[in-house]
């Protein structure tokens, strides 16, 4: 039987699956019957300095994208760090770890720019007996005003400097959390990995504004008629998180650091997207917010089917197997040539092909007799939208030409690879430049 | 009085009688048949479409309604925009997403029917709309200014209603005459009461006439004071919308007797009674006829408190009139569907008693007995074998027993139209005569203003 045991810098845990920094991980209470549940482990909610704990809104926090059938597709919060004293957390965490010493008990912590702040922290952190930190250099909204998480997180030196005092300050694993909400994530997995992180997780929340009240004229989640830009996370965001987690394991300067990967993940297959992509683990937050702890038992018994089907053993047997199928544009086959193809047995006529060929791609599906719908490949540049457009499943497909053969659309033999870099219409080849 | 006489009796009670059932019970089996859907389920139907491209639905649908564009107006919040779109093809859009089969039309073709035997609901999608924007306290519809032509539309069922309403929407004064003591043709005497609960024949009228420009005389027969050469005298144009008002007869001995109706009358009488307790109903009661027609009038019998109900069927399932849906319909509310079988005698003295019938065999050269025969017991027996046209009116040229119409709805004299049950063309549904009643306003409006 496939074991989904998870070692991540050291840190062992039964399962890869963690609950992210948030709600679901705030309280002993809910660490504890996440952990009955099934969590391998959890990164407890984001603790700052000793002090007046931090204070929420007393009203919306989170506002919502739905799909059809209310399926959430995606929440954004302004929610802040802990509202709850430092003090009773670190005594929850202590208890907790005490009681489930097989479980991952991770530290989230923000505190201000300071290095005593962080050291005196840190040293309060490591008398709970939690198995490390996560530094949230990622909170976009009402921390960062105060020069703390993404104010943090957007500068690459801040970060570098941080990291480092928190390295020299303890022998805990630390993990740097990255905001999402930069023009170029590898210069801030870059300072972590300088400033001696053992590990970035990513991603953290995406600016955002969910929806505007056309009544009362406010962007939701609204307070008293005002509302503020608040993170945005869940389905909707997993896109981006992978992209970032790959431009991160396929820059050879970050190759080597490990990754906790976060953003969107719901399913077992979302996991083991992330961990295709270089992640060591996968942490998740909106999904459990939405369903409950319970959603834990379907991403393992998921995640462990999928591994015996296809004969892994453990983890590291495909984990990062997608990173090297990422490159840049330039290097793609521009040779390779497909066709859509339609499978007329199990077409229910919809015309949602035609509709979106024939509007917006290359007007390459014909409509025959008895609505028909065929594809001319004379014309079609195999953009995928017939395909995505479909809602039948694997009724369009994409067929490759065989080198060799000659493309309709073009009168010209298929050939072998080669990519941009080659091509004669670009510029730097020496040929003619592109016509725009 | 009336009432607690009805209380005393049963479904068991012999003959004829009513109370068979408490009030309250017959309320209950009358309810609507497929209820309103609520925001959030009219929410998850919608987002069930996929807006297919040139729609297999809106060729289906006989008025064309734009399928896919209300249906996504309802999944964007906007049901009364969606109703626009509904209306604007099909002014009785609230009637036809009750009384429309919709089984075999528009959700029929429907690509989900065809993916996964669930189509979209199409139907109770339109209800919900429709409801949404007649529930508001304006016509949704301003007429165009007067054109000074005026017409003369006979027959307020669903083609004249259709008709009378787009001849007013574009200016022209229409006089709306109706034989029958209140407007709405079968909507108002005919349909199931269970597709059309809380009067909404009536509102539907009312709300329509809301356009203004039409002036509604009732009790004014076409054949009694009013001829078709003094309309065609007197207006501009003519349009006929008169259904079917004969009902075709059994052709057997003793049809006379007590208790052997038309299905239709029992019907009407069903749909004017407020207190359905009170209505009379047999023990047994045999239907004879295979449409739509003898599923309601057997169902009906059902629902009131009649022990046993036959609808007898001369030739197989497969040809009946009445579609799945409604057949299987009458089969759950326990109408006992009896195929290949036709009447051939009526027994009783005075009232029947008992229907004689043969058995039939489909062959090549047609129907015919078996020889073998079988009785069915039978204190009330509905006929509902089709109705027919009474007579041709002002000697308009007819094909069958129809009138005949060329294009959209061109009788075979200048000036007149007609439509609906009627004409010689299309299934005799409600949809089919708002169509056509449609089409013929926009070609008198087109022949009026060259
Ligand atoms: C019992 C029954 C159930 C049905 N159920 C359904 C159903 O569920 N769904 C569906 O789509 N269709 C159903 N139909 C069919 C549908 O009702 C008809 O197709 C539709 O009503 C036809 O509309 P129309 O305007 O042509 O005629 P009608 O509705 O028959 O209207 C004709 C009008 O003309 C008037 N009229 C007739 N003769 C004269 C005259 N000489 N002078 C003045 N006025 C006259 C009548 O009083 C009547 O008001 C049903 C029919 C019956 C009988
Ligand atoms: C309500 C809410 C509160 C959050 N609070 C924190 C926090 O205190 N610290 C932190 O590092 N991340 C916080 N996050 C971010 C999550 O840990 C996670 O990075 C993000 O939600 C993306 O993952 P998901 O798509 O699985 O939700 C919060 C997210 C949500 C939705
Ligand atoms: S792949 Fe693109 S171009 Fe080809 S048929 Fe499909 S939509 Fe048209």
């Amino acid at each position: 039987m496939a074991t989904l045991a998870n070692d991540f810098l050291g840190i062992r845990s039964p399962n890869p699956f963690w609950l992210a920094s948030g709600p679901p991980a705030d309280k002993e209470y809910n660490v504890r019957r996440a952990f009955e549940a099934g969590w391998g482990g959890v990164v407890w909610k984001t603790l700052g300095e000793d002090g007046p704990p931090a204070v929420n809104v007393n009203g919306p926090r989170y506002g919502a994208v739905w799909g059809a059938d209310r399926y959430v597709v995606g929440i954004n919060n302004i929610e802040l760090i802990t509202d709850r004293p430092l003090e009773l957390n670190l005594r929850e965490i202590k208890a907790v770890k005490r009681d489930y010493p097989d479980r991952a008990v991770i530290v989230s912590l923000m505190v201000p720019c300071e290095e005593q702040a962080w050291r005196r922290i840190l040293r309060q952190v490591e008398e709970t007996g939690a198995d490390g930190v996560e530094l949230n250099f990622g909170c976009p909204h009402g921390m960062q005003e105060r020069g703390m998480g993404a104010a943090v997180g957007q500068v690459p030196e801040y970060i570098e400097m941080v990291t480092r005092w928190v390295k020299a300050a303890t022998r805990m694993p630390v993990i740097v959390k990255l905001t999402p909400n930069v023009a170029d994530i590898r210069y801030a997995a870059r300072a972590s990995r300088v400033g001696g992180a053992d590990a970035v997780s990513l991603i953290n929340t995406v600016n955002s504004i969910t929806s505007v009240d056309l009544d009362t004229f406010s962007p939701e989640p609204t307070i008293d008629g005002k509302g503020s830009h608040g993170g945005y996370a869940g389905p909707a965001i997993k896109p981006i998180g992978l992209h970032m987690v790959a431009e991160i394991a396929r820059n050879p300067e970050t190759a080597d650091l490990p990754l906790s990967g976060i953003g969107g993940i719901s399913t077992w297959r979302d996991a083991a997207e992330y961990i295709a992509l270089g992640c060591g683990n996968v942490q998740v937050c909106t999904a459990a917010m939405v369903y409950g702890f319970r959603i834990v038992e379907e991403m393992i018994a998921g995640l462990r089917l999928w591994m015996e089907d296809k004969g892994y053993e453990r983890l590291s047997d495909f984990q990062g197997r997608a990173v090297r199928n990422v490159t840049d544009w330039q290097h793609l086959n521009l040779n390779y040539t497909a066709k859509a193809r339609i499978d007329q047995e199990v077409c229910i006529k919809c015309g949602r092909c035609y509709a979106a060929c024939e509007d917006t791609s290359h007007q390459s599906i014909a409509i025959r007799e008895n609505r028909v719908f065929e594809v001319i490949d004379a014309e079609c540049v195999a953009c995928n939208l017939c395909v995505i457009t479909c809602p039948v499943e694997d009724c369009i497909t994409m067929e490759s030409l065989p080198v060799g053969a000659v493309d309709p659309r073009t009168g010209k033999v298929v050939e072998g690879y080669a990519n941009w870099t080659t091509h004669p219409n670009n510029p730097e080849v020496g040929g003619e430049p592109p016509v725009s | 009085m009336k009432r607690e006489l009805a209380l005393s009796n049963s479904i068991s009670t012999p003959g004829v009688a009513a109370g068979r059932l408490p009030a309250r019970t017959c309320e209950e089996n009358f309810a609507d048949l497929r209820p309103p859907l609520t925001a959030h389920e009219a929410a998850v139907a919608a987002a069930r479409c996929y807006f297919c491209h040139d729609a297999p639905c809106v060729t289906a649908c006989p008025t064309a309604i734009d399928i896919p564009l209300f249906v996504r107006q309802i999944s964007t919040g906007t049901a009364r925009a969606a109703a626009k779109t509904i209306f604007d093809r099909n002014i009785l859009g609230g009637m036809c997403a009750r009384a429309c089969p919709t089984e075999t039309l528009c959700e029929q073709a429907c690509v989900r029917q065809a993916a996964e035997g669930k189509p979209v609901e199409i139907g109770r999608l339109q209800r919900f709309a429709t409801d949404a924007l007649m529930a508001r306290d304006r016509h949704p519809y301003e007429r165009a200014g007067p054109s000074g032509r005026r017409i003369a539309v006979v027959g307020a069922g669903p083609a004249g209603l259709a008709c009378a309403h787009r001849l007013a929407m574009k200016g022209h004064a229409v006089t709306l005459f109706d034989a029958r003591a209140k407007a709405g043709g079968l909507n108002e005497y005919g349909i199931a009461s269970y597709k059309t609960v809380d009067r909404f024949a009536e509102r539907e009228v009312e709300w329509l006439l809301g356009i203004g420009g039409i002036v509604l005389e009732l009790g004014r027969r076409l054949g009694g004071g009013l001829t078709l050469d003094g309309l065609v005298d007197d207006y501009d144009a003519v349009f006929l919308g008169l259904g079917l008002a004969g009902v075709n007869a059994l052709g057997v001995e003793e049809e006379a007797a007590e208790n052997v109706r038309a299905a239709v009358d029992f019907i009407a009488d069903l749909r004017q009674t407020s207190d359905l307790s009170t209505l009379p109903v047999g023990r047994h009661v045999v239907v004879i006829g295979g449409g739509m027609t003898a599923v309601d009038a057997a169902v009906q019998s059902k629902l009131l408190g009649a022990e046993d109900v036959a609808m007898v069927y001369r030739r197989g399932r497969d040809r009946m009139n009445a579609s799945g849906f409604e057949q299987d319909h009458a089969a759950s509310t326990g109408v006992r569907i009896i195929t290949g079988a036709r009447p051939v005698r009526v027994l009783g003295e005075g009232a029947v008693r008992e229907v004689e019938f043969a058995y039939t065999e489909d062959g090549p050269d047609g129907l015919r007995d078996t020889g073998e025969t079988f009785r069915l017991r039978a204190d009330q027996v509905f006929k509902a074998i089709g109705q027919k046209l009474d007579g041709s009116p002002g000697g308009l040229a007819l094909e069958g027993r129809k009138i005949r119409v060329t294009g959209p709805g061109r009788t075979s004299r200048k000036g007149v139209w007609a439509g609906g049950d009627c004409v010689a063309e299309g299934d005799d549904l409600v949809v089919t005569a708002v169509a056509q009643g449609r089409d013929a306003a926009e070609d008198i409006h087109a022949a009026l203003m060259v």
